[in-house]
């Protein structure tokens, strides 16, 4: 039943299976990196489908004769035969394969010891350079996310659809000419150096902090396909800070934000997946250990001179995941963080958290006359948030009537049934105190 | 005479396209042949099966002369596994099909009571 000729090591005993969480998704990212660098990034599809063959074999396979012990190792044997394979057939390709083949053997062994922490290495190096790539400046940056998730984490076209409530067919098309682009302006493949590495690296954590934020937004979607956005974006960021190359404060900044945001996902939501506000969090529920690692890469933003907003953000984040209740919450602080912030990026969105902030720290009053202050609100009218803040503010104030409109406003615009739910709560309680 | 025994042949035809499976998919498609198959292996019946490659060779004509690639049929017909369990009946058999996670995406299971004549 078990074919030793092509698993390396013995198969696990097929009922006791245990298969990580992801694996095919991780493994696809990583296989796609290395197969890429070797046959060239203007073969990117094709690097894609040895990897789609690869893990095709896998379910067939695994399914019958059990997960080999490394499975790493069998997939890439098997990517190894199939990418093989693919440049037999074409000319073109005759003169890779002898790189292929060479690259291949390298990595035949699976004993651990000091190659493997060099195929460590090389894999790590390998999802860097494709990292630097898929966040190329000269792609747009929807392309850049959508590329990321497909090459670097392993998604799928419906997948990643799903995320960005839009089409499959319109994913697909975004990627085709994603990897036109590639090929059209050239883009290498490799990690960027001298100067050319600053303003690259930025370019890569703006798209990791917007892949997160994608997940993050629990106004949308399936929330399972959320949850693995601002995990893949942590794993990315992780992966980033880990090399010389992004060991550098706004890396460990941006990977603090994400933490300390990250660990306060699931607390967002009830059990009956309703919304629950900041004030009502069960903060139990909070994963402390994330919290502590994102403590850990904050202080290591600490160095340098440079406060960016990420460091900011971090900070704000850090004054909540410090707070041992709503009560307690260190507004004033955030409300500094806040005025740093607001001249920093004028977003209208950051300017309605901070007069949230503002609210908390100076009463409801300051709050209304800070949302009217916010220069382009104009850009906010058709955003639910700017209602739904605007409305508590006249609630807290006792004018319910004016509550209640701007509750309705917020209910129309609100993008998710939890969040239009909450809203019509809020204002059933506006009429309960009219009728009163 | 045949003489009824207690294996049965499933064969598996259709199911998801796996070329327009996510690797999250595959994962989660393993998983579940995993739950499925590993229940019938701790029930005893799980007797032998595999998949089945893509390609394949049809013989046909005078001492198998003609051999051509294939076969090429719908992907809904064509066979991509087997597997020989140990049932008591035909309707065993058939109940203990009822988990393949297959039907999930479309696909057939055929159940074929493997005789067995005395003699041979």
């Amino acid at each position: 039943m078990v074919s030793a000729s092509t698993n390396p090591g013995e198969a696990v005993q097929p009922d006791v299976i245990q298969v990580v969480d992801h694996l095919f998704r991780h493994e696809a990212g990583k296989m796609v990196a290395t197969l890429t660098r070797i046959l060239g990034f203007e073969n990117l599809q094709l690097a894609e489908d040895v990897v789609q063959d690869a893990l095709l074999k896998a379910m067939q396979n695994w399914a019958f004769s059990g997960v080999p012990r490394n499975p790493s190792a069998w997939l890439m044997q098997v990517a190894r035969n199939q990418a093989l394979d693919a440049v037999r057939r074409q000319q073109n390709f005759r003169s890779k394969e002898t790189d292929i083949t060479a690259f291949f053997e390298h990595r035949s062994s699976t004993q651990p010891g000091p190659e493997s922490v060099y195929f460590d290495d090389e894999i790590r190096d390998d999802q860097l350079r494709m990292m630097f790539a898929c966040c190329h400046p000269d792609l747009p940056r929807e392309s850049q996310v959508a590329l990321t998730l497909k090459t670097l984490c392993g998604f799928g076209e419906e997948e990643i659809a799903a995320a960005f409530l839009t089409s499959t067919a319109a994913v697909a098309k975004r990627l085709v000419r994603a990897r036109q682009s590639i090929r059209d302006a050239g883009i290498p493949l490799e990690i960027p150096a001298g100067s050319e590495l600053s303003p690259r690296l930025d370019a890569v954590l703006q798209t990791l902090y917007l892949l997160f934020n994608e997940g993050y937004k629990a106004s949308r979607g399936d929330e399972l396909i959320r949850q693995d956005l601002c995990d893949e974006a942590i794993r990315l960021t992780t992966l980033l800070v880990e090399h010389p190359t992004g060991n550098r404060p706004k890396t460990h900044a941006l990977l603090s934000l994400m933490l300390l945001s990250g660990a306060r996902l699931s607390a967002r939501v009830d059990a009956e997946g309703n919304l629950l506000l900041l004030a009502e969090q069960d903060r139990s529920r909070w994963d402390r250990a994330m919290i502590q690692r994102g403590l850990a890469h904050l202080n290591r933003s600490a160095a340098g001179e440079e406060i960016s907003e990420f460091h900011l953000q971090a900070g704000i984040a850090y004054c909540h995941c410090t707070a041992a209740s709503y009560e307690t919450t260190d507004w004033q602080r955030i409300l500094t963080l806040y005025d740093i912030l607001v001249e920093t990026n004028n977003s209208p969105v950051i300017a309605l958290n901070r007069a949230v902030a503002i609210s908390r720290v100076r009463g409801p009053e300051a709050g209304l006359r800070a949302v009217e202050l916010i220069s382009d609100r104009a850009t906010l009218e058709a955003y639910y948030l700017l209602h739904a803040v605007t409305a508590q503010f006249h609630f807290d104030l006792g004018n319910y009537g004016e509550a209640a409109k701007h509750f309705q406003r917020a209910q129309t615009l609100a993008g998710v049934r939890s969040e239009q739910e909450f809203l019509a709560n809020r204002l059933r309680s506006c009429r309960e105190k009219l009728a009163d | 005479m045949a003489q009824q025994t207690n294996d049965f042949l499933y064969l598996f035809r259709g199911g998801a396209d796996p070329k327009q499976m996510s690797p999250e998919q595959m994962q989660q498609n393993m998983n579940r042949c995993f739950a499925w198959m590993g229940e019938l292996r701790s029930k005893g019946k799980f007797k032998a099966g595999e998949p089945l490659g893509d390609d394949g060779k049809v013989l046909s004509g005078k001492k198998g002369a003609v051999v051509m690639d294939g076969p090429f049929v719908e992907g809904k017909e064509e066979v991509g596994g087997y597997l020989i369990v140990s049932a008591n009946d035909l309707n065993e058999a058939v109940a203990l099909a009822k988990g393949c996670p297959i039907f999930e995406n479309n696909g057939t299971v055929e159940v074929r009571p493997i005789e067995h004549i005395p003699g041979l």
